[in-house]
């Protein structure tokens, strides 16, 4: 026999099947096209970072710090070749005369060409140039459409009402999510000025742009300084620092959605093997009389290895163009998180590899059951064997086992880069099939040993199904119980994720902060306050200042010192201050007693949070010297506190004594509850007439907005775990079909000898029901586990069990078994039982 | 005994199979009724519709034209769950392949018609049958742990297990040999004899065909002889 008459029988011997493979293919596509279009996306973003980078920075290199740069770090700036740009960022409020309305707001005023990288998409596109020459301002458009303004309208900004001069269309220097908080509008530094908000006492964040030319490696001449720089709290920031924070936020997002992708394959791997299975059942008969007239075991399994090969190849194929189409679906779903608009590219290295690591992966899993081929007697053209299946003993099928378990361990590896990583996931998957398996042995055991044998006949009848001979107790729940464990674990960290953040809306927490009050308006303030029957819940003063000293040693010293374990961003810092004599109700002494107030000339006492004073690593009875605006001021720690961060309150690092800082330069924080929205908007509109340096910042609206991004990232989630969903229906289809054929016969027989509708069903709908709730419940337990370990060692957050997703879940698993399964038997009434009852011989 | 009833009455049956773009007229026109009590055998040559016809005749398969009546009632007026319960609660039948449940045993397979129907002693009654046909040995074995013969004869104890009053048996000596056959034969007509069961037996074996009291002989899809001795 020749390998052309071998392909042309296994070609004849398809002929009339395909339909059969129907879930074949369709486990293919899933799994690959999953795995090519999240791999195309992943690649794109990781293409579009490194296009991006210098975009979303606006400038080679960028000097940032919440202080205008010192002078001798400015000569060594401008030593610097090339272009230069500044910008100063202040958060203030906007009033909006047109319609009485007021939005805090980021401004941004620029002075020079920035952005030298990327541009200002505006509308009208002359905007780009007028916002620059006169007092005109550009405004995120979202801003705009949420006002109903356009330009030529006005906004007041301060004490000026300046006029809109375009509307800003594009995220240049990637504001990202939290741009939902604060829109922003750009003006020129003149027109900010003219606004009287830029105040000593007022926040602003300075940033210095460069364009340098190309001969020089900006990088190397930061190395060089970042030490001087940082030392005066100010940061530098290179393209490539850009394209590395970028890579990191990104690395989480491509890790899960690559861990998505491989569950999907995975999953997709089980509808391989269990529909390659049912195939080459069918086959059983004609392989056994093809053995009877003289084929050999190898030549058998060759015919039906070139079919599933063929078949699997075209599969693969239209799986990697359905995951290219996706591909260009998924960044829709993403847009709102990503910082940049992805550009969709075909990805043929991706495309590549996904086909090529899913079709080694899907023909490993066919091999199992093809395998099974070269054990298949002719004897059996006589007599059918009791232990049907693929035979268990064979040394091969242990090698694809193990190559299977190699190969996903390799593309893990790939993907995570992680040895430790990858060895957990497969250990954790590979317990889980194990504890599925051992599970359905037991029950099967259970049910033989405690058979409920004065039930009724349909309930024993589908209870016995459980363990009859072709059972399909084990592959279901299996793989069952696998699908409900990925998507419950999706449930549960999701849910997690979200009360967390939720947590924070809860009681009577005050839900507006008025800040930037200068010391003179806060009676008014309160007065007007009062006014709106709101409650003034605090009214906390705010002195910044910096460490001068420690120990007695200057802060330079300290800084230098080699030994040294405080941390250096927390010895650099501005630090914002409060006085008081009491410890909060948010807070907790934990350490020291606290000092309320000192006299004239005594010793200060201070308070310090517990987190912070282990980044400088100072302990009670430390000596710690601050430089307040000049002055300098030697100070005693004499307690720590511990502070509560889910308490909608101000939280202060330091806290001082009444009696020492009630001279100082200082603004007021003013925190009040308004009782709704309109008395809220109300309140501010006329807060922000009276007082237009005084910021409004209504905080259940920030919640929203957070509450927006997470409600998209789990949309996002959603989506990605629909791809699982999907597999594992068809692996679900896939495994009831198994003993489908057999099924239908069984309840046409019974048919036959009076068994009514109602009766088969009731048959079909106890065992269905009993290894849907069994392979659910289990898959509930395991993610469980699997997102316990997840949430305390990964997230760090407190582990909480939320019931409705789960029950969900459940019914949604068992209603599908039982559903799928009652599906099978409605060929029963539709077909004549004689017709049915012909077809086996 | 009462007057005799029509237990079955075939009225003008036609089956036609259709398919790959050609009809096959398996049965023509066929009547013939059958009153309780009677043995009846079909006989003819292989593919002349014999298994088609005692299929309609059980309410296995739908006609193409003509109706059948059991026990005074049209069959093809019942939905299909009405004519389980009636072949449940009136008739048996034996297949010429056997069809006994792969998954079951034997006395599960057995079991099954006095299961469906909620009766109590099942076990006792199975095995008392099992014991009939001479397989008190084989209760746990399953189907395919069983000899072409003995599988027949699980299907015989299965057809009696609810006492028929209407029994088809297709070929149910087919694969036996002369001694278990005419055990078999004895069982058949020990029933018909003692319940007053109607037997309607299709068989190649012309001697077994003797045995009945009526004949019927098909070709090609017509009755070409109707005899009784
Ligand atoms: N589903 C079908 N489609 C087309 N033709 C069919 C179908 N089922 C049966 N036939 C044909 O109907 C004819 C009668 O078949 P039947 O099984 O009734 O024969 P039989 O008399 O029982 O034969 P045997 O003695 O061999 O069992 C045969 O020629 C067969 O090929
Ligand atoms: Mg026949």
């Amino acid at each position: 026999m020749n390998i052309s008459f071998l392909i042309k029988t296994a070609l004849l011997d398809a002929r009339t099947q395909w339909g059969k493979l129907v879930l074949f293919i369709a486990s293919i596509i899933l799994g690959i096209s999953a795995l090519v279009a999240i791999n195309s996306f992943n690649d794109n973003i990781v293409a579009d970072i490194d296009n991006q980078s210098a975009s979303l920075l606006g400038a080679d290199l960028v000097v940032t710090g919440n202080k205008a740069i010192p002078v001798d770090l400015a000569t060594m700036l401008d030593s610097l070749p090339g272009e230069r740009a500044t910008e100063h960022e202040l958060l203030s409020m906007a009033y909006i005369p047109k319609n009485d309305g007021s939005q805090f707001v980021r401004l941004k005023a620029i002075e020079g060409a920035f952005p030298f990288y990327g541009e200002f998409l505006t509308t009208p596109a002359s905007a780009n140039e007028t916002f620059r020459k006169t007092n005109g301002l550009l405004v995120d458009d979202g801003f705009l459409k949420q006002f109903k303004l356009t330009a030529g309208d006005s906004i007041k900004l301060g004490t000026q009402i300046l006029p809109i001069a375009g509307s800003l269309d594009n995220n240049p220097g990637g504001a990202g999510i939290g741009s939902g908080f604060a829109p922003t509008i750009y003006l020129s530094l003149e027109t900010l000025k003219s606004t009287d908000l830029m105040q000593a006492g007022s926040m602003i964040d300075y940033a210095y742009f460069h364009q340098v030319n190309e001969a020089l490696d900006v990088d190397e001449w930061k190395s060089q300084r970042r030490r001087t720089f940082s030392n005066e709290s100010m940061r530098i920031r290179t393209i490539n620092d850009q394209r590395e924070n970028l890579e990191e936020a990104f690395n989480a997002l491509n890790t899960f959605l690559n861990l998505v992708a491989l569950v999907s394959l995975l999953l997709g791997c089980i509808g391989v093997a269990s529909s390659v299975f049912i195939y080459i059942k069918n086959k059983v008969n004609s392989i056994a009389v093809y053995r009877c007239l003289g084929m050999k075991a190898n030549q058998a399994f060759f015919i039906y290895f070139l079919q599933i090969m063929i078949i699997g190849m075209l599969g693969s194929m239209v799986g990697a163009a359905l995951g290219s189409f996706i591909q260009v679906v998924l960044p829709k779903v993403f847009s709102d998180l990503l910082p940049f608009a992805i550009e969709t590219t075909i990805a043929w290295p991706s495309i590549f590899q996904g086909l090529t690591l899913g079709f080694v992966i899907t023909s490993l899993f066919a091999m199992i059951p093809l395998l099974g081929i070269r054990k298949i007697s002719p004897l059996r053209t006589i007599r059918s064997n009791v232990e049907e299946g693929a035979p268990t003993r064979d040394p091969l099928i242990y090698m694809v086992y193990g190559l299977i378990v190699i190969s996903l361990f390799l593309y893990l590896f790939s993907i995570t880069g992680s040895l430790l990583d990858s060895a957990i996931f497969i250990i954790g998957l590979l317990v889980a099939f194990f504890v599925l398996y051992l599970f359905s042995k037991l029950l099967i055991w259970a049910i033989r040993k405690y058979f409920p044998r004065n039930w009724s006949f349909v309930f024993r009848q589908g209870l016995s199904n459980l363990y009859r001979p072709n059972n399909q107790t084990q592959i279901l729940l299996v793989t069952l119980g696998l699908g409900t464990a990925i998507l419950s674990t999706l449930f549960i960290v999701q849910g997690l994720i979200l009360e967390n953040v939720a947590s924070f809306d809860e009681g009577e927490q005050p839900n507006t902060i008025l800040f930037g009050i200068e010391t003179n308006q806060i009676e008014d303030l309160k007065q007007k306050t009062r006014e709106f029957d709101m409650p003034v819940v605090e009214e906390v003063p705010i002195v910044t200042m910096r460490i001068a000293g420690w120990q007695g040693r200057t802060k330079s010293e300290w800084l230098a010192d080699t030994t040294r374990t405080a941390r250096r961003w927390a010895i650099n810092r501005e630090i914002r201050v409060t006085y008081r004599d009491t410890i909060d109700d948010s807070e907790k002494l934990i350490a020291g007693n606290f000092v309320g107030s000192v006299n004239p000339g005594d010793s200060i006492f201070i308070s310090l949070d517990e987190g912070y004073a282990e980044n400088l690593d100072v302990e009670i009875g430390d000596e710690i010297e601050f430089n307040v605006q000049g002055m300098l001021v030697k100070t005693y720690v004499s307690s720590l506190r511990e502070i509560d961060f889910t308490s909608m309150r101000t939280r202060f690092f330091i806290v001082f004594p009444l009696g020492v800082l009630e001279q100082a330069p200082q603004f007021q924080v003013l925190v009040t509850k308004s009782p709704s929205e309109d008395v809220l908007n109300a309140y501010r509109s006329d807060v922000v007439k009276t007082f237009p340096n005084v910021s409004v910042v209504d905080l259940s609206s920030i919640l929203k907005t957070l509450n927006d991004i997470l409600s998209k990232i789990s949309y996002a989630v959603q989506f990605m775990a629909g791809f699982s969903i999907l597999t594992g229906i068809i692996v679900l289809l896939s495994s009831l079909l198994l003993s489908k054929f057999q099924r239908v016969k069984e309840s046409v027989l019974l048919r036959t000898l009076g068994a009514s509708r109602a009766q088969i069903l009731k048959i079909y709908a106890t065992e269905y029901a009993i290894i849907g709730i069994l392979s659910a419940a289990t898959g509930i337990i395991l993610s469980l586990v699997a997102s316990w370990l997840l949430v305390t060692f990964q997230l760090d957050l407190e582990f909480r069990i939320q019931y409705l997703p789960l029950i969900l879940v459940f019914f949604f698993i068992v209603s599908l078994t039982v559903l799928t399964g009652l599906w099978m038997t409605k060929d029963v009434v539709q077909k004549s039982p004689l017709e049915t009852l012909r077809k086996d011989v | 005994m009462d007057e005799p009833v029509d237990v079955v009455k075939v009225d003008q049956l036609s089956k036609v199979y259709s398919g790959h773009g050609k009809e096959l007229t398996v049965l023509k026109e066929i009547n013939f009724s059958v009153k309780a009590g009677e043995s009846v055998s079909i006989i003819g040559p292989s593919g002349s519709g014999k298994t088609t016809l005692l299929g309609l005749c059980a309410g296995l398969d739908a006609p193409s034209s003509g109706s059948v009546s059991l026990f005074n009632q049209d069959i093809s007026k019942l939905n299909e769950d009405q004519r389980a319960v009636l072949r449940n609660d009136k008739v048996g039948f034996i297949f010429q392949n056997f069809q006994l449940i792969p998954t079951l045993t034997a006395i599960e397979n057995i079991s099954i018609p006095m299961e469906l129907k909620g009766l109590k002693n099942i076990k006792s009654t199975a095995m008392s049958l099992l014991d009939r046909v001479g397989l008190s040995d084989r209760a746990k074995h399953y189907p395919n742990q069983l000899s072409g013969g003995e599988q027949q004869r699980i299907s015989l104890a299965r057809a009696f297990s609810n006492n028929p009053k209407l029994l088809f048996a297709d070929e149910p000596t087919g694969n036996l040999d002369g001694d278990t056959g005419a055990k078999v034969e004895d069982l058949l007509f020990d029933l018909n004899r003692e319940n007053g069961t109607t037997l309607i037996i299709v068989t190649h074996d012309l001697e077994l065909a003797t045995k009945t009291q009526r004949r019927i002989r098909l070709k090609n899809g017509e009755i070409v002889e109707d005899s009784r001795v």
